[in-house]
């Protein structure tokens, strides 16, 4: 077991991992950062994205003591203190971009991160850029038109309302 | 109507936990002194255990206790909920289902012994010290060779690997068989419904944990229905009194039917609780879940359609071999058969039909329900079949299909599989979709991608299912060991806001927006003063869950009978304070107003004074406002719609892109369009997954071929379109008091049939002879269609 210490939506958060603890869990289990979720265990279907040092990454490919030291920013640094929701969190409400939840955290985190790559993406960007995120429940369709929204752009242009 | 009434397209309350990260799904739970399983499971198909050795894995770092079948010598197997009888009127063959192997293992993923330990990590670390010696015996795998005479057996203690031959409607098999030689012309059609994986993206979790001071047991568990899984485990397997025993089914993350099943990781985890003393806790990998969730469809079918010279449909024959793999799952029966044979006379006037349906065990993961459950299956059959007529006959499909849909003024349509269809206008959803996908045009689009060299194609299906399941005393006469009824408890609480305990549950559906719309419409108060409770037995009345596109229609119906008790005790007490009669009480928009005069009282007064009574009718009247109803509904609810796909198809590679997908459904009436829309969107996907990616491949040593994200094609953005959908077409349902149909399986029944219709039109029309592909109609199987067309 090696300490390690990280900064995790803005505090500093320190806790135990063993060698083949990968981040995810240590979120998930150490810091009790539940919202992270694991889908799988081949790093296909993105429902363990964070940000790592301003990057979209599958936590679940990343050990937990090479974050030592990081800045990681997860779900549940989002929303304000307040509750206010992101664009992107209130664009997927708005548009039922979500319907289990369960794929939600990835999908809100690869979006923030493709918003900030790409400030005004097609629907082609959109879906390229969620190939690494499954969702089973929405069939994406809702998912595209929120995070299209999300971006500013005006959502009947690719689907009809 | 309230703001949030029903229609309204009120946004979901329960997003903001599912955005924020504090959702609760089963594996965000983790309780005090927890332990962790692991469960060993087979690595081969079929073999015989000739013995376990635990010593050197049980004295590894952190190791509490292994598990063997030798351990659950006292206990039940794992039962299942539905006995089919057999043509000739013997039950079927129902194997035991131990919670771990016993003697044999019988498909890779049989789980064999089970270790629990400190962490997760030291009890997988000890499973790799256990010492197998397992003999390997030959796999059962071909369900028509599984049932020759002499074939190896999957059960030694069965006659055969034949669990039932199943016919239906039996009085009519020579009938049929008449009809069929007699007819002007026979369209003949082969096919296999693949195998599927359903995946949610939750991966199944259970919690077992015991409590010593009250004797009481917990099971949290990633479940569809709690209280089926409460009944199943307690009664049959553990032998727990349901007051001993409560079930949590709390935020999960899909079901599309493989939460529905009680699983042998519940019963375990529940058990082991007990005999640790200690709370123990299973999380399912991906590829676990590939080898130990349900699997779905995974039928062999050869289907026949007469049709005379009118271009009538005079009969349908069908015969088709369901797997049911290597033990019965709770519901695996009943799907290729009474969910199945049902619908085989589709949205059509086709007097006479015959299904016959063998279902085989193999040394495979189990099968069962799967969205639409049975329903696709034979959806897909008789919407490929009536397309090959039409290309035969060298008719319109869609022609063909109008002139033998049933007619508007014939409902109530009784048709020859024993169901009665109380409404559907089939002629108004075939309009639709074809205005909405401009039918008219599309030769001139065909015309356009076959200048860039590519080859379109437009591919339609109607469809009907049987929702809102079901009535009990029927099904019990089926074969069904339980009752399908729902229930409700409505707590009004003493200022008026209400708590609504409903059996029916959500893993995505969205019920506690949409339920809390149904109650404030019939009250006519805000619905964010109305909580929905769901997943909870200690909560919740017996209810049976959420499965079968029942839960508005059943579930639903039960809160309507239940909020009716409410409003009618309501009215009584506002006659007493009102000084008026019953009779005059009206409630609109949360006031109670006396007819005629000015008086008027609001909702919370009401409520208000059934908790503090000091001015009540108590001579007549019990104080409290909370009602219970049980709802049976005495038919099933028969969504129906109209499904067009477009594709093109490049010959070169076989590739198929869809370029539009539209949907015409009926639901009867709809409580929340934007929901209704997602449910159809995500039954799509699914629907065109299993139509173009998804199949589940054994090899012939029984080893899963497809059993991560890695090699089993899961749709993802970039394979979908974006989706048309209309449910403006609305026959309302007669029997339930919404005049709803329900919506969670219709995309999923639908859609496979659109897209290979489509992708074989697009051959035809290209010049290939080709007039059938299996699913899923990947680039290979097109190309090579195409070689030999
Ligand atoms: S859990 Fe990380 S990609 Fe699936
Ligand atoms: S909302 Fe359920 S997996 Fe995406």
């Amino acid at each position: 077991m090696t300490t390690l210490t990280m900064k995790v939506n803005g505090k500093t958060r320190t806790g135990d991992a063993e060698g083949r603890t990968l981040l995810v869990q240590f979120l998930r289990d150490e810091l009790e950062l539940t919202g992270t979720h694991v889908g799988c265990d081949t790093s296909q279907c993105g429902a363990c994205v964070v940000h790592v040092n301003g990057k979209p990454v599958k936590s679940c490919t990343m050990f937990a003591n090479e974050a030592d030291g990081a800045e990681i920013v997860t779900i549940e640094g989002q929303a304000a203190e307040d509750g206010t929701l992101t664009a992107v969190q209130q664009a997927f409400q708005d548009h039922h971009g979500l319907q289990c939840g369960f794929c939600t955290p990835g999908m809100v985190m690869s979006a923030t991160a493709l918003l900030k790559e790409n400030p005004k993406p097609t629907e082609a960007d959109i879906r390229h850029y969620l190939e690494g995120n499954i969702c089973r429940c929405t069939g994406y369709h809702n998912i595209i038109k929120a995070i299209y929204a999300a971006s500013g752009q005006d959502v009947s242009s690719i689907a009809a309302e | 109507m309230p703001k949030d009434g029903i229609g309204a397209s009120t946004k979901r309350r329960e997003d903001i936990r599912f955005l924020t990260g504090n959702g609760n799904y089963t594996d965000d739970i983790n309780m005090h002194g927890q332990t962790y399983a692991h469960f060993l499971r087979s690595d081969i198909a079929h073999g015989k255990i000739n013995n376990i050795d635990t010593s050197a894995a049980s004295e590894m770092p952190g190791v509490l206790r292994i598990f063997t079948a030798a351990d659950f010598e006292e206990k039940g197997g794992i039962p299942c909920g539905w006995q089919v009888t057999d043509r000739f009127g013997e039950v079927m063959q129902e194997p035991k289902h131990p919670i771990l192997a016993e003697g044999k293992v019988r498909h890779v993923g049989d789980p064999i012994a089970v270790v629990v330990a400190e962490s997760l990590e030291q009890a997988r670390d000890a499973a790799e010290a256990i010492e197998l010696d397992i003999e390997e015996l030959e796999p059962v795998l071909n369900m028509k060779e599984a049932i020759k005479d002499g074939a190896t057996k999957v059960h030694d203690d069965l006659t055969s690997n034949l669990c039932y031959d199943w016919g239906f409607v039996e009085e009519n098999r020579e009938a049929v068989d008449e009809a069929i030689k007699n007819a002007h012309h026979v369209t003949t059609l082969e096919l296999v419904n693949n195998r599927l994986v359903a995946n949610p993206m939750e991966p199944r979790v259970a919690v077992g944990d015991y409590n010593r001071s009250n004797d009481e047991f917990t099971l949290y568990t990633t479940s569809q229905n709690p209280h089926v899984i409460r009944l199943l485990m307690g009664a049959f397997v553990l032998n727990i009194p349901e007051h001993k025993l409560r079930v949590v089914a709390p935020d999960v993350g899909g079901g599309f039917g493989t939460k529905i099943f009680h699983y042998a990781e519940e019963a375990f985890v529940t058990w082991a609780s007990k005999v640790l003393n200690r709370p123990v806790k299973w999380t399912s990998t991906r590829s676990e879940a590939f080898i130990s969730d349900a699997h779905g469809r995974d039928h062999v079918t050869k289907i026949e359609l007469a049709l005379d010279e009118n271009h009538m449909f005079t009969a349908v024959r069908t015969d088709t071999y369901a797997n049911m793999g290597a033990y019965l799952s709770t519901f695996a029966p009943s799907i290729p058969t009474w969910l199945h044979g049902t619908l085989m006379a589709g949205n059509y006037t086709t007097p006479l039909v015959y299904v016959n349906v063998k279902a085989v065990f193999t040394n495979t993961t189990p099968v069962d329900a799967y969205r639409g459950a049975g329903r696709p299956e034979a959806t897909f059959q008789l919407e490929r079949v009536v397309d090959k007529a039409a290309r035969e006959l060298g008719v319109d499909p869609a022609e063909l299909r109008r002139k033998n849909f049933i007619k508007p003024e014939q409902f109530p349509y009784d048709t020859p599989v024993a169901v009665t269809y109380d409404t559907g206008n089939y002629h108004a959803t075939l309009d639709k979709a074809l205005e909405m996908t401009d039918y008219a045009g599309f030769e001139a689009r065909a015309a356009e991608s076959k200048a860039r060299g590519k080859l379109r194609g437009y591919g339609l299906a109607h469809f009907i299912e049987a929702c809102g399941i079901a009535p009990s005393n029927l099904v019990g006469q089926l074969g069904a060991r339980a009752g399908l009824y729902e229930s409700a408890t409505v707590r009004v609480n003493a200022t008026g806001s209400i708590s609504v305990m409903t059996g029916s549950h959500s893993h995505g559906q969205g019920h506690e927006t949409t339920f809390a719309q149904v109650v404030a419409e019939m009250i006519g108060i805000p619905a964010d003063q109305i909580d929905i409770v769901h997943g909870d037995t200690s909560k919740v009345p017996m209810g049976m869950g959420t499965y079968g596109s029942r839960s508005i229609a059943v579930g639903g119906s039960a809160m309507v009978r239940a909020t009716e008790k409410i409003i009618n005790k309501a009215k009584k007490i506002a006659a007493h304070l009102l000084e008026a009669s019953e009779g005059d009480i009206e409630l609109k928009d949360g006031q109670f107003t006396v007819a005629g005069t000015d008086k008027s009282l609001a909702w919370g007064e009401v409520t208000l004074a059934a908790y503090v009574p000091h001015n009540y009718p108590l001579e007549s009247l019990e104080p409290g406002l909370e009602e219970t109803a049980f709802y049976d509904p005495s038919n099933f609810t028969y969504p129906s719609g109209a499904y067009i796909c477009e594709v093109e198809v490049d010959p070169d590679t076989g590739k198929v892109d869809i370029l539009s997908f539209t949907t015409a459904d009926d639901f009867g009436n709809i409580i929340n369009p934007m929901v209704v829309e997602g449910q159809v969107h995500g039954g799509v996907a699914q629907g065109i997954g299993q139509a173009m990616l998804e199949n589940v491949t054994y090899d012939e040593n029984g080893q899963l071929l497809t059993g991560s994200f890695m090699d089993y094609a899961m749709p993802r953005a970039s394979d979908l379109p974006m989706y048309s959908t209309d449910h403006s077409c609305q026959t309302p349902c007669t029997h339930n008091p919404l005049g709803v149909k329900g919506c969670g399986e219709a995309g999923a029944i639908g859609s496979p049939p659109a897209v290979v219709n489509a992708v074989i039109d697009a051959l035809q029309r290209g010049g290939y002879n080709v007039d059938h592909i299996d699913m899923p109609v990947s680039p290979s199987r097109v190309w090579s269609a195409m070689q030999k067309g």
